[in-house]
């Protein structure tokens, strides 16, 4: 069926007149934290560079801020815009598999981003970042360079499968280390929400050795608090994502934020390159990409540095 | 408590000491809980950041009483400190860091929250739409429009002047810092307002009975847009303190303060469909809810999952407790 489908969408590639536009559509969740801010503005780049290199294509973007709305964004997109290629990153994946199945039945090809459908086979193509080595290197970095017995708390995320595998990959690397995990709590990836947890967190435990925060925007909200009860000396912060202002204080190597964690926003853009080339080219693209987390070091900081980034 | 101080009516008793009741059991559950829990730190902690919603409910205290609601502070609050913080960044390349940048800044979210007040409670009473639907479009506005200055991303305040602006949220005077001690003054001055002046009064005998206020000759249209007007202005004093603290603001600023206020109003004692106002109550109502959160991080004792549903609890009881039927109208 899926060989079917690919030699289709190859065969339309290779046929499609000039004249014969293609419609991909785009349906990403709103930027509601730094990292969906990322998102959006990669995407909105990519679409953009893509559009203007290639008059055939043609893109509808929308973003949703809950399953609901973005299940009636996909109806429409069917329905209106009768789009040739879907490149989603579901809300959630649990409520957005049943319509996106429905619209891959259809003939239309669809790409899933980051975050997996529950059930297996639907998607053509599947771009994500690995949120078990999301965790596990933090964790990795942690057994590694801090002693038995070591003190640390962690934030978590926003409730969720992706925070749920983070978490398991860290605990995962850290088993045998020695290191007691003394709390862990969620932030929701809220700098503001961070801030308050980590200044309780000091009142609470006199001894803190890291801080394993699971997102950069939290880590900002953990360092200033620290910063506030002064024992910035006494401990490190590993958030992750790669936000350009941590990139920088591991660059300067600040002892405070020694390493980082990738997980790009920019994977969108793979994505939807990878869609488009499919669509125009018909070079194979269907399978999975998977794209690694990565340990930001003070050597290799530059490289993932991005001046112009919102994130 | 109740029994100590016998009256005709037992029950108004509690209705006003249901509150505090709720406030002493939770500092109590604190300090059985966690030695730490009356550190002057935590205090502090607690005390500064309850400011913001603190400061914004006061507000909030008023248009309730008046009979209005406001769901557009948690965004209006966003769209101000994004707004303060890109205007602060281009000034800072004029004027250089310094003392004037700041003035501008504070001068501008003051500005802005007067103005933002001003379309709210122009287009309630003018236009006459209905508060709740009014307030929720322009909570929309504003929540799409801080996230379009901020290009879906953060906005930072530039280093130099968040270092110079720092002190205004961690900084304070004998140890109390100035988030609380605004804050202080702001809810003093609120009671002050709701019990000795007209302009108090004439919010309660609106939000009690509208024609019998226009009857008595109260400008109603007049006093109800000054309600939003003031809790504007309020929102712009909780942005220039909540500013200084992480230097940003996002898409995420603020989010459901709206409702955080308009619980803590209501935990107070005042009647969501106006008529009575008590300023002190909202200020219980805020410590309430910011001691929550306080409590179920410095413990392990229910799980991280349950935080929201523990408020839940505390927030229904403390307005259960309260419930009156001979007061009620």
């Amino acid at each position: 069926m899926r060989k079917i489908l690919i030699a289709t969408t190859a065969l339309m590639g290779l046929t499609a007149a000039p004249a014969l536009a293609q419609t991909i559509g785009v349906s990403i969740p709103a930027a509601t934290h730094g990292w969906a801010g990322a998102l959006n503005f990669h995407a909105e780049r990519t679409v953009q560079r893509l559009q203007e290199a290639n008059p055939d294509l043609q893109f509808v973007l929308t973003t949703t801020s809950d399953p609901g709305q973005q299940v009636s964004d996909l109806e429409d997109m069917v329905a209106t815009r009768g789009i040739d290629a879907l490149v989603v990153l579901p809300f959630e994946s649990e409520p957005l598999t049943g319509p996106i199945q429905r619209i891959a039945e259809s003939g239309v090809w669809v790409t899933v981003v980051d975050r997996g459908l529950a059930q297996e086979g639907i998607e053509n193509l599947y771009v994500a970042g690995d949120n078990d080595s999301f965790g596990r290197t933090a964790g990795q970095y942690f057994a590694d360079t801090l002693e038995d017995g070591a003190k640390v708390v962690v934030m978590r995320g926003i409730a969720s499968t992706v925070d749920n595998e983070r978490v398991a990959g860290f605990e995962a690397a850290l088993e045998g280390s020695g290191i007691e995990v003394l709390a862990m709590d969620h932030g929701n990836w809220n700098r503001d929400t961070a801030f308050n947890l980590m200044q309780d967190w000091l009142s609470r435990f006199p001894e803190i050795d890291a801080v394993w925060a699971a997102d950069d925007d939290m880590a900002v909200g953990a360092l200033a608090a620290i910063d506030q009860a002064g024992r910035t000396d006494q401990m490190f912060v590993v958030g992750g994502a790669g936000m350009k202002e941590m990139v920088q204080r591991i660059q300067n190597n600040d002892p405070t934020v020694p390493v980082n964690v990738t997980y790009p926003p920019s994977m969108i853009s793979t994505a939807i390159e990878m869609t488009a080339l499919g669509l125009t080219s018909g070079a194979p693209m269907s399978g999975e990409f998977i794209i690694a987390s990565e340990l930001i070091t003070p050597e290799n900081a530059e490289n993932y540095y991005f001046e112009d980034s919102p994130y | 408590m109740a029994r100590s101080a016998p009256t005709r009516r037992p029950k108004v008793n509690l209705a006003v000491i249901a509150p505090i009741v709720a406030l002493i059991a939770l500092i109590l559950i604190g300090m059985a809980l966690n030695p730490n829990f009356l550190s002057y730190a935590n205090i502090t902690n607690v005390l500064a950041r309850s400011a913001f919603i603190g400061i914004i409910a006061i507000g909030m205290t008023f248009v309730i009483t008046a009979g209005g609601l406001d769901l557009s502070v948690g965004s209006m609050a966003a769209f101000v400190a994004g707004l303060m913080i890109l205007s602060m960044n281009v000034l800072v390349q004029s004027m250089g860091p310094g003392l004037p940048v700041i003035m501008a800044g504070i001068a501008i979210a003051l500005a802005t929250g007067l103005a933002a007040g001003f379309i709210n409670g122009i287009l309630i009473t003018r236009a006459g739409i209905e508060a709740f639907i009014l307030t929720l479009g322009t909570m929309g506005i504003y929540r799409s429009l801080v996230t379009w200055l901020a290009d879906g991303g953060t906005l930072s305040l530039g280093f130099e002047m968040r270092e110079l602006y720092r002190p205004v949220y961690y900084g304070g005077i004998m140890g109390i810092s100035w988030p609380i001690i605004v804050f202080a003054v702001l809810a003093i001055l609120g009671e002050i307002v709701m019990r000795h002046t007209a302009f108090g009064r004439h919010c309660a005998a609106i939000g009690s009975n509208e024609k019998v206020a226009r009857y008595s000759s109260v400008a109603v249209l007049r006093v109800r847009l000054m309600t939003y007007v003031l809790l504007g202005v309020l929102v712009g004093i909780a942005v220039v303190m909540y500013v200084p603290r992480l230097g940003s603001a996002s898409a995420t600023t603020g989010l459901l303060w709206e409702l955080e206020a308009i619980a803590a109003v209501i935990i107070g004692g005042t009647l969501l469909k106006g008529g009575f106002g008590r300023v002190w109550g909202t200020v219980v109502g805020v410590l309430i809810l910011s001691l929550i959160g306080n409590l179920l991080n410095l413990t392990d004792f229910v799980s991280p999952y349950l935080n929201g549903a523990i408020q839940g609890v505390v927030i229904i009881l403390a307005v259960v407790l309260q419930r009156n039927p001979g007061a009620a109208r």
